[in-house]
């Protein structure tokens, strides 16, 4: 337990020390969080064109594909704001740099999450919490409280599930630097697909990236608990309310995967 | 043009090129990327279908075959935001690129026409050939439609060269040239067509969009491979492109120029 | 028990190399074999050898970042790659071309972060770092983001983030690489006090035969993955670092010169690189004796490398 505090505390510390740095380039900063908020927006943007051309996209309306789009970016932003750096981590082992992190007294995975914090990110979780405000503002949604625990649980166990496929992918790194861009197709590609209802994808691409990287527990069951609307896909109920379960079993499955690709590159050569 | 000059041109596009080809692993991951979202994109806008019959003209092979064609365009016209030249400004090395006996932009277009030919080729015709092996799409009348398609990504090519040499230039004036790259990045995704077919839009965005040179990049080059546009029309297409490129050319060069001018005044 | 044991230690890789155009062969690369070497508490050891004989790969299985083939291994009683963590809080690390510090933090960030990471109580970082910063000069650049320091520096402030929750023990890369002749000397002064009032173990890999000179009092010399010389630093000064070089450019092509004290090694047109041992005869009276038999051009005098000691030795060893 104090473990823990201690990394907290240390944790928070490093990213203090980063935001004052970054704060310090105020031009670039208000630059880098506009366009963050701007680029993410594109995506928005594009779910708003379709449905200028139609009033439902696999059964589901533009204000309920808002809401799938919102947690499932809400979600991704801030995944993308403690873990974002997650790309870099190539680069990282192949400057010989991992190495600096096995000699001192932290857990490498602990090192490689906190090792970076770019405050700018907060561009895009601007951009999610304005779509999620439209859509729950359009939607008049029959509220109870397990609706809105599930809708509150929504988020965190989507920042676990794509903190812990990040996690899980980038390990490729350990084993081949050039290759790394492989990764994009789980972690973007991942996030791109939990945007939209899973149903309209073809049945080899929902189980694939869907069930066993499991985006679609992300927004996909969660909205169609919160809306109180049968599973176009006819899926047991259970599990709309499986997300937080699936997020703490690919948290321990992104945790073995990493300590054995450690393993793996302490026994190969550094 | 004389002789030895496109002989530089060509050193240059090779050098481009081979860049690109070293690095095959890197290419490889690429392609899946490109190709999971692919399916991705395609079965989204598929989807669009299962309401309507036609939309704007397309109708779903048409509009998958927009898809895949798309993801084969992505890396030739590189719709990410490009900084090689901006980074060369900052630097300062820009300055060593001035002594050479070829103008820095022309060098600079040379070596990224070859990039594209290997983007083209490696990450170009895998996603469409997979896309064609699972989906139903649309392929070119004959020969001549595949020229003049041909014909269309070069010049789409050159006009997002141009574009990108514009937003790069802005590094004479100011430090982060890093603003002027993110918005390049964003209107180039959006209206060119790339993230859902222009045709597609709102009228009153797709009028924006008309006005602006982005289609030329991937709206247009794909309307001439679906058919969509025929006969004088490709023409058509293929002279309003070139008339971005010239345009576009001509607004960087110039501003270069201007660039280059406050450099020397103001000792970089 | 030693503070440091390595038994029969072996490391192998596996290099893939190409092999024409499509195949690919897999060759394994001893990188070091059958070491074994003991260090007790509060020595200065030198570590030597040429490039890429082992000594980074060496250190890696010291630290916990690489596991042996073979072997055993033990630092502070603990084996490095199963206890880690608990090793690293006892040990300072510093490899000099790697930068471990926060590249786009102020210098006084780094050290902050790591104190916390190293759970150095406060009033005993604030009187460690006053000591760091003073035997090291840091306040000039203390403020300075990392990425704006010069290597010396850099250097500097690597060396302090080593010690600054001083540890048992230290391994040192190269740590006076790009250093100026003033804060080198500050740097073996800070080490030797380490070594004197705190018992400071110190391992060193360095090419600067001056570094081994102030500081070392035993020397491991490690060739192609092998140890080839474990003894102590006189021992080696007397065979190997009385030796000069004297390098001379003659008017005109010559036979090897015969000198009083001097043995020619090399000829190449008119330069000779003539050997002597300095308790026998200097460099001066030497060129006088060269200049009575030839016309003398130009000299120069070399300094024996850690390279020519290490072949030398290995030739010598050699069964």
């Amino acid at each position: 337990m104090a473990e823990l505090r201690q990394s907290l505390s240390l944790y928070r510390f490093l990213i203090a020390a980063r935001v004052r740095a970054q704060l310090q380039y105020r031009t670039s900063f208000a630059i880098e969080t506009v366009a963050a908020f701007l680029i993410s927006f594109l995506d928005f943007v594009a779910i708003l064109i379709i449905f200028s051309n139609v009033t439902q996209l696999g059964a589901w309306s533009v204000a309920e594909v808002a809401l799938l789009y919102a947690v499932a970016t809400l979600a991704f932003a801030f995944t993308d704001l403690v873990i974002g750096h997650l790309d870099g981590f190539p680069g990282l082992i192949r400057d010989g740099n991992f190495d600096l992190m096995l000699v001192r007294p932290k857990g490498t995975l602990f090192q490689v999450v906190t090792g970076d914090f770019q405050l700018r990110r907060l561009g895009r979780v601007a951009q999610a919490l304005l779509v999620l405000a439209y859509a729950l503002s359009a939607l008049s949604i029959d509220w109870t409280p397990d609706r809105a625990l599930v809708l509150a649980l929504a988020v965190p166990s989507g920042v676990l599930i794509y903190g812990s496929v990040w996690v899980a992918v980038i390990c490729v790194a350990f084993w081949t630097v050039e290759g790394r861009e492989a990764a994009n197709a789980f972690t973007y590609g991942g996030a791109f697909l939990a945007q939209y209802p899973i149903n309209i994808f073809d049945r080899w691409l929902r189980t694939f990236l869907g069930y066993v990287v499991p985006m679609a527990f992300i927004a996909y069951f969660p909205a169609l608990h919160v809306l109180g609307k049968t599973d176009p896909l006819g899926l047991p109920a259970v599990l709309q309310v499986a997300s937080p379960a699936v997020a703490l079993a690919a948290a321990f499955i992104a945790s073995v995967v990493w300590r054995f690709a450690v393993r793996h590159y302490q026994s190969a050569g550094g | 043009m004389r002789l030895d000059t496109l002989r530089l041109d060509w050193e240059l596009a090779r050098r481009g090129y081979a860049r690109y080809a070293a690095y095959p692993a890197a290419t490889v991951a690429g392609v899946f990327v490109n190709t999971v979202f692919g399916f991705m994109r395609a079965y989204i806008l598929l989807a669009l279908f299962e309401q309507r019959d036609r939309i704007a003209g397309y109708d779903a092979s048409a509009t998958v075959t927009y898809v895949w064609l798309g993801q084969a365009l992505i890396m030739s016209i590189y719709i990410f935001g490009w900084q090689d030249l901006a980074l060369r400004i900052r630097s300062g090395d820009i300055a060593g690129d001035l002594i050479r006996p070829v103008h820095p932009l022309r060098a600079s277009l040379a070596f990224d026409l070859g990039r594209a030919l290997y983007h083209s080729i490696y990450r170009g015709l895998p996603p469409l050939l997979i896309g064609a092996l699972v989906f139903r799409l649309v392929l070119p009348a004959g020969p001549l439609e595949w020229l003049a398609f041909a014909v269309s990504v070069l010049l789409a090519v050159v006009v997002s060269y141009a574009f990108r040499a514009i937003y790069n230039v802005v590094a004479f004036w100011t430090t982060d040239h890093r603003g002027a790259m993110f918005l390049g990045a964003i209107a180039v995704n959006l209206f060119s067509g790339f993230i859902v077919p222009v045709a597609f839009f709102p009228d009153w965005l797709a009028a924006i969009a008309r006005a602006t040179p982005f289609p030329s990049m991937v709206q247009l080059p794909i309307d001439i491979f679906i058919g969509r546009a025929t006969g004088v029309e490709v023409l058509g297409i293929l002279v309003v492109q070139l008339g971005w490129a010239v345009v576009l050319l001509f607004v960087a060069e110039r501003l270069f120029a201007f660039g280059v001018r406050r450099l020397v005044v103001q000792g970089g | 028990m030693a503070l440091i044991e390595v038994e029969g230690v072996a490391k192998d890789f596996v290099v893939h190399r190409a092999r024409g155009r499509f195949r690919r062969e897999r060759i394994t690369v001893h990188a070091v074999q059958d070491l074994t070497f003991s260090v007790e508490r509060g020595t200065i050891l030198g570590y030597i050898g040429p490039n890429g004989a082992g000594k980074s790969t060496t250190v890696k299985m010291l630290t916990g970042i690489l596991v042996p083939t073979a072997g055993r291994v033990s630092v502070g009683g603990l084996v490095p790659w199963d206890e880690r963590i608990a090793l690293a809080r006892r040990m300072g690390v510093m490899f000099g071309q790697r930068v471990q510090l926060w590249w786009d933090l102020p210098l006084v960030d780094s050290l902050e972060l790591l104190r916390h990471m190293y759970r150095v109580p406060a009033d005993r970082y604030r009187d460690t770092l006053a000591a760091l910063r003073e035997a090291l000069d840091l306040d000039p650049f203390i403020r300075t983001p990392v990425r704006q320091l010069s290597l010396g520096q850099r250097i500097r402030g690597e060396l302090a983030a080593a010690m600054l929750h001083d540890p048992e023990i230290l391994f040192l890369d190269e740590p006076t690489i790009g250093l100026d002749v003033v804060a080198k000397q500050r740097v073996r002064e800070l080490l030797l006090r380490a070594n004197r009032e705190r018992g400071v173990t110190v391992m060193l890999t360095t090419h600067d035969l001056a570094d081994i000179e102030r500081l070392c009092s035993r020397i491991l010399i490690i060739d192609h993955g092998r140890l080839i010389y474990d003894g102590d630093v006189n021992a080696l000064k007397e065979r190997y670092g009385t030796e000069r070089v004297l390098v001379v450019d003659l008017e005109e092509p010559q036979g090897p010169l015969v000198v009083e004290g001097g043995r020619v090694i090399k000829v190449e047109g008119p330069r000779q690189w003539i050997a002597f041992e300095r308790s026998r005869t200097n460099a001066a009276q030497l060129a006088a004796a060269v200049a009575t038999r030839a016309s003398l051009r130009d000299l120069t005098v070399e300094e024996p490398e850690i390279d020519d000691v290490v072949r030398r030795i290995y030739l010598e060893t050699r069964p």
